[in-house]
């Protein structure tokens, strides 16, 4: 009995040569494992629910209080009117974002290596749905500093429709450099080493526990190509409701994003075919 | 126009394998660094690395509806063709047209997570083989009464016992619905009461017209299910055609490619003084052809090669021992046993253990060597090799033992009756 048809699913298995497609095509069809996964991680992670929530919320609150106290209080640096922890809240919120995904998104090949080597499913999904679900995370964090924002008085402006946009560019920087990282970590498990050392140093180049202004002027072309500094800088204009937005910053964040992740999902496509074999 | 559901054109895969690493593939950059900081002209890794060839131009269609049994011995090849026909991997060169949806059993519970309740691991593990959210939710009640544990549907995964994790994670497997179905040896876990019934949800998608590439190292279960066996060996195809004379070649390889188990003289992680040493393993049917399986009831030779120091001795003492898959002794065969003590052999040599009607049931058991020299051990093997049985005819009634509690031993017995006077 044979087929007269050629089937939808009718695919031929070769060597996929140089740099492959993206396929977008494939990812679509597994939209779902795309939510699953990430569900699975967030489910997880809340499970223990009272330790879960309370990390959530108390790591950037300690985080963006040492920077108050170091940056504001000991070395009185400027926080642009606002009380300095608000301040280094509004730069800690997204970059936990940041730093989170990168953490979870980089390991996340190593940690599913299970799956695969036992199933076929676009590798991409793994390192984007893990960056995803650390949104529900942000989500908590912004809660958090909005009650301090009732506590310290301070207004919240519409400045705040801007947030899902910025999330939006936070995220694809982050699963941009998650590709590079996470396919490299396959090939060199002591990648995964580096990660938090890299992490800590693009911390302190980006205006996290600081203020942009700060930064000595002949740097600021250079400083600016971080594409972090246009989204923090942007969460702060939408979170403390002063200034102008930051266009000239912003701009390139999303250039360079897009520059990340697009040769990051090419890198990740070129090496991902030996994954299963190294892993 | 007609098109085959797979169609397979001189394809091989090659891995490289660094020995430097002991195999392992990946690297530290640590590693990677040092070695280039010592030889930065010379291509570092790559050039001592192996080539072992898994595939080797492989090259056969299968028709839609086709079940095609895929034997051979380990390391043959066969998981290899599996993972790449399932893209889990690349292919070196050659390709495959695969005209339908496939769905690839290659391990139950992939992506299981303990933590979850069964309910949230029945998506997981559907999302993971290829279903869409609404196919689950569709088949979701079907899938929870295969499994049987539908009352701890709620439960984290980690609650269940390992008998219950495995039928869930089966139950949702069985319920993927591929127009090509890609099955590797998955029958060969739970107990065998949940094997039987695997086996049966097979053969019903055997029968359903679909196209199915099925692993196994059950002659059995392949002689069942399949109409077509196709053997490789060494990453080729060695024999496609008719199940029942493929898997008859498979278990009578002619003598020259029968398997010396000549790893066993490479194995590090032996015990003794080495005063006497294992270095092959192979097994002997009828007129001294070498077979890669017993037979319940009939006869077989285990023959050990080995090599001696030249030192003098009293006695040497050979021992086998056989084992199932939990490490429990089954049976053990030894020279002090039947009174046949070596009291000289010489430096290298052959023994050869002869038992004339095997006793233990179809199964995969496992084989352990010992050597004792002059009452010290000279030489432990542990699982030096695996014994694969096929169900024979031993009570030459036809029957044998099936159930799960019935044991693995096969002994001679007759019934007789007796009148009690009063």
């Amino acid at each position: 009995m044979t087929k007269n048809t050629i089937s939808p699913h009718y695919h031929r298995i070769q060597r996929s040569s140089g740099w492959s497609a993206l396929n977008i095509l494939d990812l679509w069809k597994y939209r779902d494992l795309f939510f699953i996964l990430a569900m699975r991680d967030v489910k997880l992670r809340y499970r223990q629910t009272a330790l879960g929530v309370t990390w959530v919320i108390l790591q950037p609150i300690l985080t963006s209080g040492i920077f108050a106290v170091i940056f504001g209080l000991l070395a009185e640096l400027p926080s642009d009117d606002s009380p300095y922890l608000l301040f280094a809240f509004a730069g800690t919120l997204p970059w936990t974002l940041f730093a989170q995904s990168l953490q979870r998104a980089g390991g996340s090949l190593v940690s599913g290596r299970e799956m695969i080597s036992k199933v076929y499913f676009p590798r991409l999904i793994l390192p984007i749905s893990s960056s995803f679900s650390v949104v529900v995370d942000f989500l908590v964090g912004l809660a958090s500093i909005s009650v301090l924002f009732l506590i310290y008085k301070e207004p919240l402006t519409w400045n705040l429709l801007a947030i899902p946009g910025l999330v939006l560019v936070n995220l694809l920087i982050a699963v941009g450099v998650s590709f590079w990282i996470s396919a490299f970590s396959v090939h060199y498990r002591d990648f995964i080493y580096a990660l938090p050392f890299l992490v800590q140093a693009w911390m302190y180049a980006s205006p996290v526990a600081y203020a942009t202004s700060i930064v000595p002027e002949k740097w600021v072309a250079l400083y600016s190509l971080n594409p972090m500094v246009g989204v923090i800088e942007g969460f702060r204009w939408s979170l403390l409701g002063q200034g102008e937005f930051p266009w000239i910053s912003f701009g390139i964040s999303i250039a360079m994003g897009l520059v990340i992740f697009l040769f990051g999902a090419l890198v990740f496509r070129r090496i991902e075919r030996g994954f299963a074999d190294v892993i | 126009m007609a098109y085959p559901a797979i169609s397979i054109q001189e394809m091989s895969k090659v891995y490289r394998i660094d020995p430097a690493t002991g195999g392992a593939a990946s690297r530290t950059l640590q590693e990677d660094l040092v070695d280039f900081a010592r030889r930065p002209l010379r291509r570092s890794a790559s050039s001592r690395k192996q080539e072992i060839w898994a595939l080797r131009d492989v090259s056969f269609d299968v028709q839609e509806g086709e079940v095609i049994g895929l034997i051979g011995r380990n390391g043959a090849g066969k998981s290899t063709l599996l993972k790449v026909l399932s893209r889990i991997t690349e292919p070196t060169s050659g390709y495959a047209d695969i005209n339908g949806r496939v769905g690839a059993l290659l391990e139950v519970g992939t992506g299981f997570h303990t933590e979850l309740t069964g309910r949230e691991n029945i998506y997981l593990s559907g999302a993971i083989l290829g279903m869409r959210r609404s196919e689950i939710e569709r088949k979701f009640d079907q899938i929870v009464e295969f499994s049987g544990v539908s009352q701890y549907i709620e439960t984290p995964v980690k609650r269940y016992s390992s008998g219950m994790a495995v039928r869930l994670a089966f139950a949702v497997a069985a319920h993927l619905d591929p127009e090509i179905l890609l099955v590797d040896e998955v029958l060969a876990v739970g107990d065998a009461s949940f094997q039987k019934k695997s086996l049966g949800k097979m053969s019903e998608v055997a029968e359903s017209g679909r196209t199915v590439i099925f692993v196994s190292h059950n002659m059995g279960a392949i002689k069942n299910l399949c109409t077509r066996a196709i053997l490789l060996d060494g990453g080729e195809v060695l024999a496609d055609g008719d199940v029942n004379s493929v898997v008859q070649q498979y278990l009578v390889s002619s003598s020259e490619n029968g398997e010396w188990h000549t790893e066993i003289a490479e194995r590090t992680d032996r015990q003794g003084s080495g005063k006497l040493r294992f270095t092959g393993f192979q097994l002997l049917g009828l007129q001294e052809s070498v077979v890669d399986a017993a037979v319940a009831g009939e006869s077989i030779d285990f023959a050990l090669s080995y090599r001696r120091s030249s030192d003098t001795f009293q006695s040497a003492r050979i021992m086998i021992w056989l084992r199932d898959a939990f490490t429990k002794g089954l049976l053990r065969f030894g020279t002090d046993l039947t009174g046949q003590d070596f009291e000289s052999l010489p430096q290298e040599g052959r023994i050869i253990c002869h038992v004339p009607r095997f006793s233990l049931r179809s199964g995969r058991y496992y084989i352990d060597l010992g050597a004792d020299v002059d009452g010290v051990k000279a030489d432990r093997v542990i699982r030096a090799v695996t014994l694969d049985v096929m169900g024979g005819d031993y009570y030459g009634s036809g029957k044998i033992p099936t159930h799960p509690n019935d044991g693995d031993v096969l002994c001679d017995h007759e019934w007789t009756v007796e009148i009690i006077e009063e």
